[in-house]
């Protein structure tokens, strides 16, 4: 249950090496936390320190690709570790070479954006039946306005937000909620040696614009904030000048 | 029987979850089946009253909240005690005896409570120091438990240890049908009250434990807005109930129908307001209320005005905004008032802007095993949830007062953890093990239980 302030007490992530989503974890750590249950492919690997002493690391398997493992593996999270006040989708791939190769490309919407949506299935279903929680989905502004040096990685990213904020209308009045998080180029593991974007920061201001989100009850987070005007502009830019934006 | 699907809040309005929320009668609720059809999510059922405690007491997100309609009011004139229906209001009950010249035993500072509720939180009033918890004046009382069946209860007679896990039992031990509880004659819907002008806390310490055996009503109202020289100036109030000779010869035009009992209501507090209370507005408030006070007054008070002013104004807990507040309240023990001191110190400094704050001597405990109430001062404080700093505040108070051997009330608690709760209750394991005894499957379940491990 989250406290009265809107302290979680347990939180899931699913995508348990995501630089980002552990900087979240850190910013929403409290003494109310006690439990962080971290989703890798690979439990084994999954870095559990670095988290307050006092709170409880567990690991669980999870493929995003393996869709059929999703549900069970969220109710047996469930079933062990009690409600699921917070749950971070922060797992996806960049997928660099998926417009030179189709089946590398089909590979990356089998894990960013269909292995999102059945993931996502599966925990609002058990936020659903709490009648509380919060999905936090790690969206970008890639999947805003799609570009040609990464519309692959857009593209699931554009279906993931779509599947996002459709699902939190859909658990509009059953206590659960779904927070999207549209964060620009974050400097991280994942993007390390690519060149960097405009508005670039690090992943401790995603995680402050997610914690004050949390807090205020947002449905859509841009990081940094600024992006929202940005993008709400960008979207209306004529094709040849987004074109050479990209440049 | 009424069903609905809805988000619940207690009084505080912060961290809400979605449940049924089913209205229903003592009688359909002990029909044969009637649990297992409200536990159809399997997410466990709660009780709540009139959602007045301020956290997430009555709320079972996913599951079932259920609402016991208004029973039956029986006064036995003879004994001095009334048997009333757990979903009864204190409200209702007292607009039933004032008039026949009987007083609750024990009033919290709002009469919307239900007497089921009463009884589960075990609360307390401004007389607990002669008189007890409310718990200590029940006689006895029926519970449905979680398989269906009925038991009744007595504190001294077969079932005392389940009497004493659900009285203070935040409704996790079954739910409470009807009780038999003592009341108070009282001969005016008056009382005579001293409200004295405190300058500093060492005063204020200093005249409590001296004067508090005069009154069976004691209360400080503590400015907390006020440092230095001034840190821990209050308001006392004390107060006995009038007797008809002391209502004529101070208040005579009130005698003429001295138990005529219709208490005024102002208008709701719209649903949408922002949070008024600030720093700027709180420290305003404080001063004026403090100088509205003469130095020394003598007088004569309503039951109304006396116990229950905010019940005047419907809904003030939207005045707190959209982010809702926490109340926080606790006990340390006589001897720990240099740990109040600093408590209050400590407070003042943080500046937060603290609306409600009451300071108030407590007498012995009740028995019940989660029972708040034990001889000390218990000091509340009221916050606007979303103020800055707030948690490290509380956790630091939290510590100070665990290390006095104090604790937290549990009808107020709104962002505990558990390990704070099993410090300050050390028979909380020995209610578990009892009330493991009468729900094995976990019929009962709360926002309140699951967040703070109690089941």
């Amino acid at each position: 249950m989250n406290n009265a302030i809107n302290q979680p007490q347990t939180i899931l992530v699913l995508g348990g090496n995501s630089d980002i989503a552990r900087a979240i974890v850190g910013e929403l750590s409290s003494p109310a936390l006690k439990t962080i249950v971290l989703a890798c492919r690979d439990p084994a690997t999954a870095d559990t320190t670095g988290f307050a002493e006092h709170v409880k690391v567990a690991t669980v398997a999870f493929d995003a690709a393996s869709h059929a493992a999703h549900a069970p593996m969220i109710e047996a999270v469930a079933a062990e570790h009690g409600d699921l006040d917070v749950v971070i989708q922060a797992f996806g791939q960049l997928g660099v070479d998926a417009a030179d190769d189709p089946v590398a490309a089909a590979q990356l919407v089998t894990v960013n954006f269909a292995g999102a949506v059945s993931s996502g299935l599966a925990v609002a279903a058990q936020l659903r039946k709490q009648g509380h929680g919060t999905l936090v989905v790690l969206s970008s502004v890639a999947g805003v306005r799609t570009r040609a040096s990464n519309f692959v990685y857009g593209s699931t990213k554009a279906g993931q937000d779509a599947f996002a904020t459709g699902l939190g209308h859909s658990l509009h009045g059953s206590g659960a909620n779904v927070m999207t998080v549209r964060p620009g180029f974050v400097r991280s593991s994942m993007t390390e040696g690519m060149e960097e974007a405009p508005f670039s920061v690090d992943a401790s201001v995603v995680a402050e614009a997610v914690a004050n989100g949390l807090k205020k009850g947002s449905s859509v987070v841009w990081a940094p904030s600024k992006l929202r005007g940005v993008f709400g502009l960008l979207k209306f830019a004529p094709d040849f000048v987004w074109r050479k934006l990209d440049n | 029987m009424n069903s609905e699907r809805l988000a619940l809040t207690g009084w505080g309005r912060t961290a809400p979850s979605v449940a049924s929320l089913v209205d229903i009668s003592a009688e359909e609720l002990t029909q044969a089946g009637a649990l297992d059809r409200l536990d159809h999510s399997g997410r466990g059922v709660i009780v709540r009253g009139m959602g007045r405690s301020y956290g997430d007491q009555a709320q079972n997100g996913g599951g079932t909240v259920v609402r016991v309609s208004h029973g039956e009011i029986a006064v036995n004139a003879a004994q001095g005690s009334v048997r009333v229906g757990s979903g009864v209001s204190l409200d209702k009950l007292l607009r039933e005896i004032v008039p026949l010249g009987w007083f609750v035993p024990v009033t919290p500072g709002t009469r919307f409570v239900t007497v089921g509720g009463a009884i589960a939180a075990d609360i307390h009033g401004k007389n607990h120091h002669v008189d007890g918890s409310f718990g200590s004046h029940v006689q006895q009382m029926t519970v449905l438990l979680a398989d269906g069946c009925q038991r009744s209860l007595s504190p001294t007679g077969e079932y005392a240890d389940l009497f004493w896990a659900t009285v203070g039992g935040m409704g996790l031990t079954g739910i409470i049908l009807e009780a038999t509880f003592s009341l108070i004659p009282i001969e005016t819907r008056h009382c005579v009250v001293t409200n004295e002008r405190v300058a500093d806390f060492d005063t204020l310490i200093e005249k409590m434990i001296a004067s508090d055996h005069l009154y069976r009503y004691s209360v400080a109202w503590i400015d907390l807005c006020a440092t230095g020289p001034r840190l821990g100036r209050a308001l006392l109030a004390s107060a006995n109930h009038a007797s008809l000779d002391e209502l004529r010869a101070m208040n005579p035009k009130h005698a003429t129908d001295p138990l005529a009992y219709s208490p005024p209501k102002l208008p709701d507090i719209p649903s949408v307001v922002p949070n008024v209370f600030n720093k700027l507005t709180i420290k305003a408030f404080n001063e004026l209320w403090f100088r509205k006070t003469p130095k020394l007054q003598h007088h004569t008070e309503t039951l109304t005005g006396f116990f229950h002013p905010l019940d005047m104004v419907g809904w003030w807990n939207r005045l707190y905004g959209r982010n809702g507040f926490i109340q926080y309240q606790f006990v340390v023990p006589d001897d720990a008032v240099d740990t109040l001191r600093t408590i209050v110190e400590k407070v003042a400094a943080h500046g937060h802007a603290s609306f409600v704050n009451v300071l108030k001597r407590f007498g012995p405990g009740s028995g019940g095993y989660l029972s708040f109430p034990t001889s000390g001062w218990t000091l509340t404080i009221d916050v606007p949830a979303g103020v800055e700093g707030l948690d490290a505040l509380l956790t630091g108070l939290d510590e100070m007062i665990l290390g006095a051997g104090g604790r937290h009330y549990l009808a107020k608690d709104a962002q505990l953890t558990p390990a704070v709760i099993s410090t300050g209750y050390p028979r909380l394991d020995e209610w578990k093990a009892i009330r493991r005894t009468v729900d094995p499957n976990g019929r009962w379940a709360s926002d309140l239980a699951r967040r703070l491990d109690l089941l």
